[in-house]
């Protein structure tokens, strides 16, 4: 059982920290929606103002690092250009999916949107963690601050789901592989099927 | 801002809408700059090399750094601005969503490529 240097890190981009964003989400809309939504609704508490207060932060750092390592490590790695005359465009996805009119348009739209668009979360999760910081049950007296904070989350949201599902998508038609590999178990090769 | 009571209670304060109404308009502009300069990096080749700030991760390196430093640099003057103010904070949501959505719009490459 063996995984590759980039296959690991294109892991930890999409399934670690771009999947538990995706995730938390849901819960942040329901937990701002729910609280904060009229000022007589439930009663807030300083424990509770701390966990969102906690849980958006962590929203915006793992936002941030979806972007950075996908950018910075991943993009590369996706984009690299094959020397002249290789014989196998497998380590070089973007090649191998421009290589195609069957695949060309996931990396034309596909790609193209999913690296501009993931921005948009970031910069949208930081701004409803800062106004949160800021203002937190006193959001209930601010409804056009409030809808905009809940606005931005849900579209946060939209783009980190365009974003997701993209990068599914390229990962699926052209792996981003190579690097050294790792072996997580040895396993055994099985003989002649009985 | 919440604040306790002699008793401990928590109690809450009316603050103003400013530094909010800030945070908002800068995310809507910022998002906005992803595209626009995803647009101009893709349309004119001067600009594209201008924005291959690093060369791996090529132009969107640029395109990036250059709406984030737009983002804090807006966010930093209009907190300055409206930190102790009440601003129409209807017109600065709507204008805030209105950049967000034509963000969402202008990063898909089939309406990009219309520029």
């Amino acid at each position: 059982m063996e995984i590759t240097v980039r296959g690991l890190w294109t892991m930890i981009h999409g399934m670690g920290f771009g999947a538990l964003y995706l995730m938390a989400g849901s819960g942040a809309l329901v937990e701002l929606y729910r609280r904060y939504s009229s000022p007589l609704g439930p009663e807030i508490t300083e424990q509770d103002e701390k966990f969102l207060r906690i849980y958006l932060t962590a929203m915006a750092v793992l936002a941030w690092l979806t972007v950075l390592t996908g950018a910075y490590i991943i993009y590369p790695w996706y984009r690299a250009v094959p020397p002249s005359g290789a014989a196998s465009l497998a380590e070089f996805p973007q090649r191998l999916l421009m290589s195609s009119p069957s695949t060309s348009a996931w990396h034309s739209i596909g790609m193209e949107w999913k690296e501009h668009v993931a921005w948009l979360v970031p910069i949208s999760i930081t701004m409803a963690a800062t106004v949160f910081s800021q203002y937190r049950r006193s959001l209930r007296i601010h409804p056009e601050l409030r809808a905009a904070v809940l606005g931005f989350v849900w579209i946060s949201l939209f783009a980190a789901g365009i974003a997701g599902f993209f990068g599914a998508m390229l990962n699926k038609n052209a792996p981003v592989t190579g690097g050294s590999t790792i072996t997580l178990f040895q396993g055994e090769a099985q003989g002649e099927q009985k | 801002m919440s604040a306790k009571t002699a008793a401990g209670a928590p109690q809450v304060m009316l603050n103003p809408n400013g530094a909010g109404a800030a945070a908002v308009l800068a995310a809507g502009l910022g998002s906005f700059a992803v595209a626009v300069f995803a647009i101009l990096a893709d349309k004119a080749a001067p600009i594209k090399s201008l924005m291959n700030f690093y060369k791996p991760t090529g132009p969107l390196s640029g395109v990036t750094t250059c709406a984030i430093v737009i983002w804090l640099a807006v966010w930093a003057l209009l907190h300055r601005r409206w930190l102790w103010r009440n601003v129409e904070i209807g017109r600065v949501t709507a204008a805030a969503f209105i950049l967000l959505f034509l963000s969402l719009l202008l990063t898909f490459p089939p309406l990009a490529d219309l520029f």
